[in-house]
Protein backbone atom coordinates (compact mmCIF):
# COMPACT_ATOMS: atom_id res chain seq x y z
CA UNK A 1 0.00 0.00 0.00
CA UNK A 2 1.48 3.81 -1.08
CA UNK A 3 0.41 6.52 1.15
CA UNK A 4 0.45 10.28 -0.49
CA UNK A 5 -0.58 13.31 1.25
CA UNK A 6 -1.26 15.74 -1.45
CA UNK A 7 -2.46 19.70 -1.24
CA UNK A 8 -5.93 20.56 -2.49
CA UNK A 9 -5.22 23.45 -4.89
CA UNK A 10 -8.98 23.92 -5.67
CA UNK A 11 -9.31 26.67 -2.87
CA UNK A 12 -6.80 28.87 -0.83
CA UNK A 13 -7.28 26.73 2.36
CA UNK A 14 -4.79 23.89 1.07
CA UNK A 15 -6.14 20.90 2.79
CA UNK A 16 -3.83 18.18 3.14
CA UNK A 17 -5.34 15.46 1.29
CA UNK A 18 -4.17 11.77 2.16
CA UNK A 19 -4.25 8.97 -0.70
CA UNK A 20 -3.74 5.40 -0.09
CA UNK A 21 -3.20 3.49 -3.04
CA UNK A 22 -2.46 -0.09 -4.27
CA UNK A 23 -0.77 1.02 -7.65
CA UNK A 24 -3.20 2.74 -9.44
CA UNK A 25 -6.24 1.54 -7.51
CA UNK A 26 -7.13 4.37 -4.96
CA UNK A 27 -8.16 2.62 -1.89
CA UNK A 28 -8.81 5.63 0.53
CA UNK A 29 -8.91 9.66 0.56
CA UNK A 30 -8.79 11.87 3.93
CA UNK A 31 -8.16 14.86 4.99
CA UNK A 32 -9.99 16.65 2.88
CA UNK A 33 -12.72 19.61 4.22
CA UNK A 34 -15.07 19.38 0.95
CA UNK A 35 -16.12 17.41 -1.51
CA UNK A 36 -13.15 19.11 -4.56
CA UNK A 37 -10.59 17.57 -2.29
CA UNK A 38 -11.82 13.82 -3.72
CA UNK A 39 -11.33 14.93 -7.01
CA UNK A 40 -8.60 16.69 -7.23
CA UNK A 41 -6.62 14.46 -5.27
CA UNK A 42 -7.69 11.33 -7.49
CA UNK A 43 -6.67 13.78 -10.60
CA UNK A 44 -3.35 14.84 -8.57
CA UNK A 45 -2.64 11.09 -7.85
CA UNK A 46 -2.96 9.24 -11.13
CA UNK A 47 -2.96 11.90 -13.71
CA UNK A 48 -0.87 14.99 -12.39
CA UNK A 49 -0.88 17.39 -15.55
CA UNK A 50 0.60 20.94 -15.73
CA UNK A 51 0.40 23.92 -18.17
CA UNK A 52 3.97 24.83 -19.04
CA UNK A 53 4.66 28.50 -19.96
CA UNK A 54 7.73 29.49 -21.01
CA UNK A 55 9.86 30.97 -24.21
CA UNK A 56 10.94 30.57 -27.88
CA UNK A 57 13.61 31.65 -29.49
CA UNK A 58 12.23 34.71 -32.38
CA UNK A 59 14.43 35.65 -35.41
CA UNK A 60 14.06 39.35 -36.23
CA UNK A 61 11.85 39.91 -33.36
CA UNK A 62 11.64 43.36 -31.66
CA UNK A 63 12.30 41.23 -28.91
CA UNK A 64 14.42 38.01 -29.00
CA UNK A 65 12.13 35.58 -27.20
CA UNK A 66 7.79 35.10 -27.98
CA UNK A 67 6.36 33.61 -24.29
CA UNK A 68 4.11 30.38 -25.06
CA UNK A 69 2.35 28.26 -24.02
CA UNK A 70 0.61 24.65 -23.85
CA UNK A 71 -2.96 25.30 -24.92
CA UNK A 72 -4.11 22.99 -22.38
CA UNK A 73 -2.34 20.42 -19.05
CA UNK A 74 0.45 18.06 -20.25
CA UNK A 75 1.37 15.26 -18.28
CA UNK A 76 3.73 16.60 -15.45
CA UNK A 77 6.55 13.87 -16.54
CA UNK A 78 6.75 14.92 -19.74
CA UNK A 79 7.30 19.02 -19.04
CA UNK A 80 11.14 18.53 -18.93
CA UNK A 81 11.20 16.46 -22.28
CA UNK A 82 9.06 19.60 -23.49
CA UNK A 83 11.45 22.40 -22.77
CA UNK A 84 14.05 20.19 -24.40
CA UNK A 85 12.13 20.07 -27.43
CA UNK A 86 10.93 23.80 -27.50
CA UNK A 87 14.73 24.98 -26.86
CA UNK A 88 15.61 23.62 -30.25
CA UNK A 89 13.17 26.13 -31.86
CA UNK A 90 13.36 29.28 -33.18
CA UNK A 91 10.49 31.23 -34.98
CA UNK A 92 10.41 33.76 -36.94
CA UNK A 93 8.67 37.67 -36.45
CA UNK A 94 6.04 38.46 -36.76
CA UNK A 95 4.19 36.41 -34.51
CA UNK A 96 0.80 36.61 -34.02
CA UNK A 97 -0.76 36.24 -30.38
CA UNK A 98 -2.30 32.34 -30.13
CA UNK A 99 -0.04 31.61 -33.20
CA UNK A 100 0.88 27.52 -32.88
CA UNK A 101 4.40 27.45 -32.21
CA UNK A 102 4.38 23.73 -31.95
CA UNK A 103 1.90 20.97 -33.09
CA UNK A 104 1.03 18.15 -30.78
CA UNK A 105 4.03 18.74 -28.82
CA UNK A 106 5.84 15.25 -27.85
CA UNK A 107 1.97 13.21 -29.14
CA UNK A 108 0.81 15.16 -26.05
CA UNK A 109 -2.43 15.64 -28.89
CA UNK A 110 -1.55 19.51 -27.23
CA UNK A 111 -0.53 22.58 -29.47
CA UNK A 112 2.02 24.90 -27.77
CA UNK A 113 0.83 28.49 -28.50
CA UNK A 114 2.28 31.65 -28.82
CA UNK A 115 1.09 34.27 -25.43
CA UNK A 116 2.15 37.31 -27.32
CA UNK A 117 2.29 39.24 -30.46
CA UNK A 118 5.83 40.21 -31.60
CA UNK A 119 5.99 42.66 -34.09
CA UNK A 120 9.35 42.46 -36.70
CA UNK A 121 12.58 44.39 -36.00
CA UNK A 122 12.25 47.76 -37.76
CA UNK B 1 7.08 73.41 -25.23
CA UNK B 2 3.46 73.20 -23.12
CA UNK B 3 0.51 71.15 -24.21
CA UNK B 4 -2.91 70.99 -22.35
CA UNK B 5 -4.52 67.78 -21.83
CA UNK B 6 -7.75 66.78 -20.36
CA UNK B 7 -6.53 63.63 -18.72
CA UNK B 8 -3.16 62.49 -18.35
CA UNK B 9 -2.45 59.12 -16.90
CA UNK B 10 0.97 58.14 -15.66
CA UNK B 11 1.95 54.30 -16.40
CA UNK B 12 1.26 52.09 -19.21
CA UNK B 13 1.02 49.04 -16.80
CA UNK B 14 -2.30 47.19 -16.21
CA UNK B 15 -3.62 49.96 -14.28
CA UNK B 16 -2.95 52.62 -16.26
CA UNK B 17 -4.56 50.65 -19.49
CA UNK B 18 -7.40 49.90 -17.67
CA UNK B 19 -7.87 53.43 -15.99
CA UNK B 20 -7.33 54.73 -19.97
CA UNK B 21 -10.03 52.53 -21.20
CA UNK B 22 -12.85 53.72 -18.56
CA UNK B 23 -12.14 57.20 -19.12
CA UNK B 24 -12.65 57.03 -22.66
CA UNK B 25 -16.01 54.39 -21.96
CA UNK B 26 -17.10 57.85 -19.49
CA UNK B 27 -16.69 60.00 -22.14
CA UNK B 28 -13.29 61.30 -22.05
CA UNK B 29 -11.94 62.86 -25.04
CA UNK B 30 -8.41 63.74 -24.83
CA UNK B 31 -6.52 60.72 -23.01
CA UNK B 32 -2.95 61.00 -22.92
CA UNK B 33 -1.05 57.34 -21.33
CA UNK B 34 2.36 58.09 -20.72
CA UNK B 35 4.62 54.83 -20.50
CA UNK B 36 8.36 54.43 -20.09
CA UNK B 37 8.99 51.14 -21.29
CA UNK B 38 9.01 50.39 -25.34
CA UNK B 39 5.67 48.79 -24.96
CA UNK B 40 2.25 48.80 -23.05
CA UNK B 41 1.63 46.29 -20.50
CA UNK B 42 3.75 46.64 -17.68
CA UNK B 43 5.27 43.89 -15.89
CA UNK B 44 2.49 41.46 -17.21
CA UNK B 45 5.17 41.36 -20.34
CA UNK B 46 7.80 39.45 -18.35
CA UNK B 47 5.12 37.75 -16.37
CA UNK B 48 4.92 34.58 -19.04
CA UNK B 49 3.47 32.08 -16.75
CA UNK B 50 -0.63 31.33 -16.44
CA UNK B 51 -2.96 32.01 -13.68
CA UNK B 52 -4.33 35.67 -14.70
CA UNK B 53 -7.79 36.57 -15.26
CA UNK B 54 -9.74 34.12 -13.38
CA UNK B 55 -11.56 36.87 -11.75
CA UNK B 56 -11.75 39.84 -14.26
CA UNK B 57 -11.90 37.08 -17.57
CA UNK B 58 -12.99 33.95 -15.74
CA UNK B 59 -10.34 32.10 -17.41
CA UNK B 60 -6.64 31.26 -16.88
CA UNK B 61 -4.25 33.87 -19.05
CA UNK B 62 -0.36 34.43 -19.42
CA UNK B 63 0.36 37.78 -18.14
CA UNK B 64 1.46 38.57 -21.97
CA UNK B 65 -1.93 37.65 -22.53
CA UNK B 66 -4.06 39.43 -20.17
CA UNK B 67 -1.97 42.73 -21.27
CA UNK B 68 -3.06 42.15 -25.18
CA UNK B 69 -6.35 41.94 -24.32
CA UNK B 70 -6.48 45.28 -22.82
CA UNK B 71 -3.56 46.67 -25.70
CA UNK B 72 -6.08 45.20 -28.56
CA UNK B 73 -8.89 47.21 -26.97
CA UNK B 74 -7.09 50.56 -26.55
CA UNK B 75 -5.71 50.19 -30.11
CA UNK B 76 -9.12 51.57 -31.81
CA UNK B 77 -9.70 54.58 -29.70
CA UNK B 78 -9.15 57.97 -29.61
CA UNK B 79 -6.76 57.53 -26.55
CA UNK B 80 -3.10 58.97 -27.36
CA UNK B 81 -0.04 56.74 -25.94
CA UNK B 82 3.44 58.09 -25.56
CA UNK B 83 6.12 55.51 -24.94
CA UNK B 84 9.51 55.68 -24.30
CA UNK B 85 8.38 58.55 -22.35
CA UNK B 86 8.97 59.28 -18.62
CA UNK B 87 7.18 61.72 -16.76
CA UNK B 88 9.76 63.22 -14.26
CA UNK B 89 7.75 65.71 -12.25
CA UNK B 90 4.16 66.52 -11.28
CA UNK B 91 3.48 69.80 -9.06
CA UNK B 92 0.54 70.19 -7.11
CA UNK B 93 -1.20 72.48 -9.96
CA UNK B 94 -1.26 69.39 -12.24
CA UNK B 95 1.84 70.37 -14.43
CA UNK B 96 3.63 67.46 -15.37
CA UNK B 97 6.91 67.67 -16.50
CA UNK B 98 7.97 64.68 -19.57
CA UNK B 99 10.81 63.78 -20.48
CA UNK B 100 11.40 61.67 -23.86
CA UNK B 101 14.94 61.09 -26.87
CA UNK B 102 12.42 61.65 -29.33
CA UNK B 103 11.29 65.35 -27.85
CA UNK B 104 13.09 65.82 -25.43
CA UNK B 105 11.56 68.07 -22.41
CA UNK B 106 7.46 69.11 -22.01
CA UNK B 107 5.82 70.47 -19.85
CA UNK B 108 2.01 69.36 -19.66
CA UNK B 109 -0.75 70.82 -17.95
CA UNK B 110 -3.54 68.27 -17.07
CA UNK B 111 -7.04 68.92 -16.07
CA UNK B 112 -7.25 65.36 -14.31
CA UNK B 113 -4.08 63.14 -13.75
CA UNK B 114 -4.05 58.90 -12.89
CA UNK B 115 -0.89 58.19 -11.00
CA UNK B 116 -0.28 54.55 -12.24
CA UNK B 117 3.15 54.00 -11.86
CA UNK B 118 3.04 50.19 -10.16
CA UNK B 119 6.16 49.33 -7.99
CA UNK B 120 9.07 48.35 -7.53
CA UNK B 121 11.27 45.41 -5.56
CA UNK B 122 12.81 46.13 -2.10
CA UNK B 123 16.65 45.44 -2.83
CA UNK B 124 19.36 44.39 -1.18
CA UNK B 125 20.52 47.75 0.40
CA UNK B 126 16.80 48.03 1.68
CA UNK B 127 17.17 44.72 3.78
CA UNK B 128 20.79 45.26 4.37
CA UNK B 129 22.51 42.34 3.56
CA UNK B 130 26.26 42.32 5.07
CA UNK B 131 29.19 40.94 2.48
CA UNK B 132 31.00 42.20 -0.39
CA UNK B 133 28.85 43.75 -3.51
CA UNK B 134 29.78 41.11 -6.18
CA UNK B 135 27.59 40.56 -9.02
CA UNK B 136 24.78 37.70 -9.41
CA UNK B 137 22.95 39.88 -6.70
CA UNK B 138 19.56 41.03 -8.08
CA UNK B 139 15.67 40.70 -7.69
CA UNK B 140 13.54 38.42 -8.64
CA UNK B 141 11.91 40.55 -11.16
CA UNK B 142 15.16 41.75 -12.23
CA UNK B 143 15.89 38.03 -13.09
CA UNK B 144 12.38 37.42 -14.55
CA UNK B 145 13.21 40.08 -17.16
CA UNK B 146 16.67 38.86 -18.66
CA UNK B 147 15.13 35.20 -18.44
CA UNK B 148 11.49 35.98 -20.18
CA UNK B 149 12.10 38.76 -22.52
CA UNK B 150 15.84 39.58 -23.31
CA UNK B 151 17.24 35.80 -23.23
CA UNK B 152 19.90 35.65 -20.43
CA UNK B 153 20.03 32.94 -17.96
CA UNK B 154 21.65 35.13 -14.99
CA UNK B 155 23.22 32.16 -13.40
CA UNK B 156 23.51 28.23 -12.80
CA UNK B 157 23.37 27.79 -9.49
CA UNK B 158 20.90 30.04 -7.34
CA UNK B 159 19.81 31.03 -3.88
CA UNK B 160 16.12 32.51 -3.45
CA UNK B 161 15.99 34.80 -0.28
CA UNK B 162 12.02 35.46 0.50
CA UNK B 163 9.06 33.44 -0.48
CA UNK B 164 6.80 35.65 -2.06
CA UNK B 165 4.90 34.49 -5.50
CA UNK B 166 8.09 36.31 -7.96
CA UNK B 167 10.19 34.58 -5.66
CA UNK B 168 8.63 30.90 -6.25
CA UNK B 169 7.69 31.58 -9.59
CA UNK B 170 11.56 32.03 -10.63
CA UNK B 171 12.33 29.11 -8.65
CA UNK B 172 10.17 27.36 -11.23
CA UNK B 173 11.71 28.83 -14.78
CA UNK B 174 15.07 28.88 -13.81
CA UNK B 175 14.91 25.14 -12.23
CA UNK B 176 13.04 24.50 -16.38
CA UNK B 177 15.96 26.44 -17.63
CA UNK B 178 18.38 23.99 -15.82
CA UNK B 179 19.77 25.99 -13.15
CA UNK B 180 20.15 24.14 -9.93
CA UNK B 181 18.16 26.06 -7.57
CA UNK B 182 19.21 25.30 -3.92
CA UNK B 183 16.41 26.54 -1.65
CA UNK B 184 13.96 29.27 -0.94
CA UNK B 185 14.75 30.84 2.52
CA UNK B 186 11.86 32.99 3.85
CA UNK B 187 12.75 34.71 7.49
CA UNK B 188 8.49 34.80 8.58
CA UNK B 189 7.40 31.18 10.12
CA UNK B 190 5.19 31.01 6.79
CA UNK B 191 5.31 31.29 3.46
CA UNK B 192 3.83 34.68 2.16
CA UNK B 193 3.39 33.06 -1.39
CA UNK B 194 0.02 31.46 -2.74
CA UNK B 195 -0.18 27.56 -1.59
CA UNK B 196 -0.65 27.36 -5.41
CA UNK B 197 2.76 28.69 -6.20
CA UNK B 198 4.66 26.30 -3.31
CA UNK B 199 3.15 23.39 -4.67
CA UNK B 200 3.71 24.14 -8.39
CA UNK B 201 6.93 25.92 -8.03
CA UNK B 202 8.62 24.70 -5.68
CA UNK B 203 7.21 21.23 -4.59
CA UNK B 204 7.32 19.97 -8.01
CA UNK B 205 10.86 19.99 -8.80
CA UNK B 206 11.96 19.30 -5.54
CA UNK B 207 13.30 23.10 -4.52
CA UNK B 208 13.17 22.96 -0.92
CA UNK B 209 11.85 25.61 1.45
CA UNK B 210 13.17 27.00 4.47
CA UNK B 211 11.32 29.06 6.79
CA UNK B 212 12.53 31.30 9.61
CA UNK B 213 15.65 31.34 7.79
CA UNK B 214 17.76 34.08 6.08
CA UNK B 215 20.42 35.01 4.71
CA UNK B 216 23.13 36.78 6.96
CA UNK B 217 26.02 37.44 4.62
CA UNK B 218 27.21 37.20 1.03
CA UNK B 219 30.54 36.04 -0.74
CA UNK B 220 32.77 36.43 -3.86
CA UNK B 221 34.76 39.46 -5.26
CA UNK B 222 34.04 39.69 -8.71
CA UNK B 223 30.59 37.16 -8.92
CA UNK B 224 28.96 35.77 -5.79
CA UNK B 225 30.67 32.62 -4.65
CA UNK B 226 28.59 31.30 -1.83
CA UNK B 227 25.88 32.82 1.33
CA UNK B 228 26.04 32.45 4.74
CA UNK B 229 22.44 31.40 5.61
CA UNK B 230 21.41 31.47 9.84
CA UNK B 231 18.10 30.38 11.58
CA UNK B 232 15.92 33.55 13.30
CA UNK B 233 14.16 32.81 16.63
CA UNK B 234 10.69 34.75 16.57
CA UNK B 235 11.55 38.13 16.98
CA UNK B 236 13.77 37.64 13.82
CA UNK B 237 17.02 38.02 15.76
CA UNK B 238 19.77 35.64 13.94
CA UNK B 239 20.93 32.19 15.69
CA UNK B 240 24.59 32.19 15.11
CA UNK B 241 25.35 28.07 15.93
CA UNK B 242 23.02 27.28 13.27
CA UNK B 243 25.06 29.26 10.82
CA UNK B 244 25.77 27.46 7.49
CA UNK B 245 27.84 28.35 4.13
CA UNK B 246 26.16 27.23 0.57
CA UNK B 247 27.71 27.78 -2.61
CA UNK B 248 26.02 29.55 -5.26
CA UNK B 249 26.35 31.89 -8.16
CA UNK B 250 23.16 34.23 -7.90
CA UNK B 251 21.33 35.36 -4.47
CA UNK B 252 17.80 36.66 -5.92
CA UNK B 253 15.82 38.49 -3.54
CA UNK B 254 11.88 38.43 -3.41
CA UNK B 255 11.78 40.46 0.06
CA UNK B 256 8.33 42.63 -0.93
CA UNK B 257 7.17 45.51 -3.53
CA UNK B 258 6.74 49.37 -2.94
CA UNK B 259 4.58 51.67 -4.29
CA UNK B 260 6.55 54.10 -6.82
CA UNK B 261 5.50 57.03 -5.42
CA UNK B 262 8.13 59.70 -5.77
CA UNK B 263 6.08 61.48 -8.55
CA UNK B 264 3.15 62.08 -5.63
CA UNK B 265 5.73 63.03 -3.62
CA UNK B 266 6.49 65.81 -5.34
CA UNK B 267 3.33 66.62 -6.05
CA UNK B 268 2.85 67.01 -2.47
CA UNK B 269 0.33 64.25 -2.02
CA UNK B 270 -0.43 62.68 1.65
CA UNK B 271 0.81 59.09 1.82
CA UNK B 272 -0.25 56.46 3.95
CA UNK B 273 2.55 55.20 5.99
CA UNK B 274 1.85 51.34 5.85
CA UNK B 275 0.71 51.23 2.25
CA UNK B 276 3.17 53.49 1.08
CA UNK B 277 0.47 55.12 -1.75
CA UNK B 278 -1.03 57.95 -0.97
CA UNK B 279 -4.78 58.65 1.02
CA UNK B 280 -7.40 58.33 -1.82
CA UNK B 281 -11.62 58.23 -1.06
CA UNK B 282 -13.59 56.03 -2.20
CA UNK B 283 -13.40 56.96 -5.94
CA UNK B 284 -9.88 56.66 -5.31
CA UNK B 285 -9.27 60.60 -6.01
CA UNK B 286 -5.85 62.18 -3.56
CA UNK B 287 -5.61 64.88 -1.61
CA UNK B 288 -5.41 67.01 -4.55
CA UNK B 289 -8.81 67.19 -6.35
CA UNK B 290 -8.36 65.65 -9.84
CA UNK B 291 -5.54 63.59 -8.98
CA UNK B 292 -6.05 59.92 -8.69
CA UNK B 293 -4.40 56.76 -7.96
CA UNK B 294 -4.75 53.14 -9.03
CA UNK B 295 -3.13 49.60 -9.43
CA UNK B 296 -0.28 48.88 -7.14
CA UNK B 297 1.09 52.62 -7.16
CA UNK B 298 -2.07 52.61 -4.27
CA UNK B 299 -1.54 49.28 -2.56
CA UNK B 300 0.29 46.21 -3.42
CA UNK B 301 -2.47 43.64 -4.67
CA UNK B 302 -1.70 40.07 -5.13
CA UNK B 303 -3.39 39.53 -8.45
CA UNK B 304 -3.91 41.49 -11.25
CA UNK B 305 -7.93 41.57 -11.98
CA UNK B 306 -8.29 43.61 -8.47
CA UNK B 307 -5.46 46.50 -9.98
CA UNK B 308 -7.91 46.34 -13.25
CA UNK B 309 -11.17 46.58 -11.44
CA UNK B 310 -9.21 49.36 -9.24
CA UNK B 311 -8.44 51.52 -12.17
CA UNK B 312 -11.77 51.25 -13.49
CA UNK B 313 -12.96 53.12 -10.22
CA UNK B 314 -10.48 55.98 -10.70
CA UNK B 315 -10.75 56.11 -14.64
CA UNK B 316 -14.80 56.16 -14.35
CA UNK B 317 -14.52 59.10 -11.25
CA UNK B 318 -11.98 61.18 -13.74
CA UNK B 319 -14.62 61.21 -16.31
CA UNK B 320 -16.76 62.60 -13.73
CA UNK B 321 -14.43 65.09 -12.03
CA UNK B 322 -13.77 66.14 -16.05
CA UNK B 323 -17.45 66.27 -17.41
CA UNK B 324 -19.62 66.86 -14.20
CA UNK B 325 -19.28 70.66 -13.90
CA UNK B 326 -21.43 71.23 -10.91
CA UNK B 327 -19.66 69.22 -8.14
CA UNK B 328 -22.51 67.57 -5.49
CA UNK B 329 -21.77 68.73 -2.06
CA UNK B 330 -20.41 66.09 -0.03
CA UNK B 331 -23.36 65.41 2.94
CA UNK B 332 -20.92 63.44 5.04
CA UNK B 333 -17.51 62.53 5.22
CA UNK B 334 -15.72 59.40 6.95
CA UNK B 335 -12.43 58.21 7.99
CA UNK B 336 -12.14 54.66 7.34
CA UNK B 337 -9.49 53.18 10.05
CA UNK B 338 -7.65 49.62 10.31
CA UNK B 339 -8.95 48.75 13.34
CA UNK B 340 -7.95 45.35 15.75
CA UNK B 341 -6.10 42.71 13.35
CA UNK B 342 -6.18 44.88 10.33
CA UNK B 343 -2.90 46.30 8.73
CA UNK B 344 -4.28 48.73 6.28
CA UNK B 345 -7.70 49.89 4.55
CA UNK B 346 -8.35 51.30 1.24
CA UNK B 347 -10.07 53.71 0.54
CA UNK B 348 -8.94 56.04 3.72
CA UNK B 349 -11.77 58.31 3.68
CA UNK B 350 -15.35 58.32 2.51
CA UNK B 351 -17.14 61.08 1.45
CA UNK B 352 -20.96 60.82 0.48
CA UNK B 353 -22.75 62.79 -1.25
CA UNK B 354 -26.21 61.97 -3.23
CA UNK B 355 -23.99 60.29 -6.24
CA UNK B 356 -22.25 57.63 -4.01
CA UNK B 357 -22.95 54.37 -5.20
CA UNK B 358 -24.84 52.09 -2.45
CA UNK B 359 -22.08 49.53 -1.65
CA UNK B 360 -18.66 50.76 -0.98
CA UNK B 361 -16.10 47.78 -1.51
CA UNK B 362 -13.42 48.19 1.58
CA UNK B 363 -9.81 46.08 0.93
CA UNK B 364 -7.40 45.38 3.62
CA UNK B 365 -5.05 43.21 4.99
CA UNK B 366 -4.73 40.93 8.20
CA UNK B 367 -2.15 40.80 10.16
CA UNK B 368 -2.00 37.20 10.80
CA UNK B 369 -3.39 33.89 9.43
CA UNK B 370 -6.43 32.87 10.89
CA UNK B 371 -9.54 30.61 10.23
CA UNK B 372 -13.06 30.61 10.87
CA UNK B 373 -13.39 34.15 12.21
CA UNK B 374 -15.33 37.23 11.76
CA UNK B 375 -14.73 40.60 9.86
CA UNK B 376 -16.71 43.16 11.75
CA UNK B 377 -17.19 47.28 10.54
CA UNK B 378 -17.98 49.64 13.22
CA UNK B 379 -18.80 53.62 13.18
CA UNK B 380 -18.67 55.28 16.19
CA UNK B 381 -21.55 53.91 17.67
CA UNK B 382 -22.06 50.11 16.75
CA UNK B 383 -21.42 46.97 14.64
CA UNK B 384 -22.89 47.97 10.76
CA UNK B 385 -21.89 44.56 9.73
CA UNK B 386 -19.90 41.89 9.89
CA UNK B 387 -19.00 38.89 7.43
CA UNK B 388 -17.80 35.39 8.31
CA UNK B 389 -14.76 34.07 6.62
CA UNK B 390 -13.51 30.51 6.75
CA UNK B 391 -10.13 31.66 6.48
CA UNK B 392 -7.60 34.99 6.21
CA UNK B 393 -4.04 35.35 5.50
CA UNK B 394 -1.81 38.40 5.78
CA UNK B 395 -0.97 37.41 2.09
CA UNK B 396 -4.33 38.04 0.71
CA UNK B 397 -6.09 41.04 0.51
CA UNK B 398 -9.37 40.72 1.78
CA UNK B 399 -12.74 42.99 0.70
CA UNK B 400 -15.95 43.67 2.19
CA UNK B 401 -19.16 45.73 0.25
CA UNK B 402 -20.38 47.62 3.07
CA UNK B 403 -24.22 49.14 1.94
CA UNK B 404 -23.93 53.21 3.06
CA UNK B 405 -27.50 53.07 4.41
CA UNK B 406 -25.82 51.53 7.69
CA UNK B 407 -24.02 54.15 8.22
CA UNK B 408 -25.03 56.10 11.09
CA UNK B 409 -25.86 60.01 10.08
CA UNK B 410 -23.64 61.43 12.89
CA UNK B 411 -20.89 59.18 12.57
CA UNK B 412 -17.60 60.08 10.92
CA UNK B 413 -15.37 57.08 11.54
CA UNK B 414 -15.52 53.70 10.54
CA UNK B 415 -13.63 50.66 11.90
CA UNK B 416 -12.52 47.05 10.01
CA UNK B 417 -11.75 44.57 12.52
CA UNK B 418 -10.53 41.11 12.63
CA UNK B 419 -12.82 38.82 15.11
CA UNK B 420 -10.86 35.78 15.59
CA UNK B 421 -11.99 32.83 17.57
CA UNK B 422 -11.24 32.74 20.52
CA UNK B 423 -12.96 36.71 21.55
Amino acid sequence: MNERTIICLSCPKGCRVKVKANGDDIKDISGHECPQGIEYAKNEYLNPTRILPTTVRVKNGQIALVPVKTASPIPKEKIGEAMQKLSEIEVEAPVELGQVIVNNILDTGVDVVATRSIKEKN
Amino acid sequence: MKTKRELVIVGGGPAGLAAALEAHKNGVEDILLIERDEYLGGILQQCIHNGFGLDYFNEELTGPEYAERFIDELSDKKIDVQLKTMVIDINDQKMLTVLSSKKGIEFIEAKSVILAMGCRERTREAIRIPGTRPAGVMTAGAAQRYINIEGYLPGREIVILGSGDIGLIMARRLALEGADVKGVFEIMSYSSGLVRNKVQCLDDFGIPLYLQQTVTKIHGQKRVEAVDIAEVDDNFNQIPETKKTIECDTLLLSVGLIPENELSQQANISLDDITGGPIVDQSRETDIPGVFACGNVLQVHDLVDNVSEEAEIAGKAAAEFLLNETKDEIKQSLEIAPGKNITYVVPHTLNINANTSPLIELFFRVKDPAEDCKISIKDNQEELASYTRPIVEPGEIESVKLPIKLINISSDEIIVELITGGE
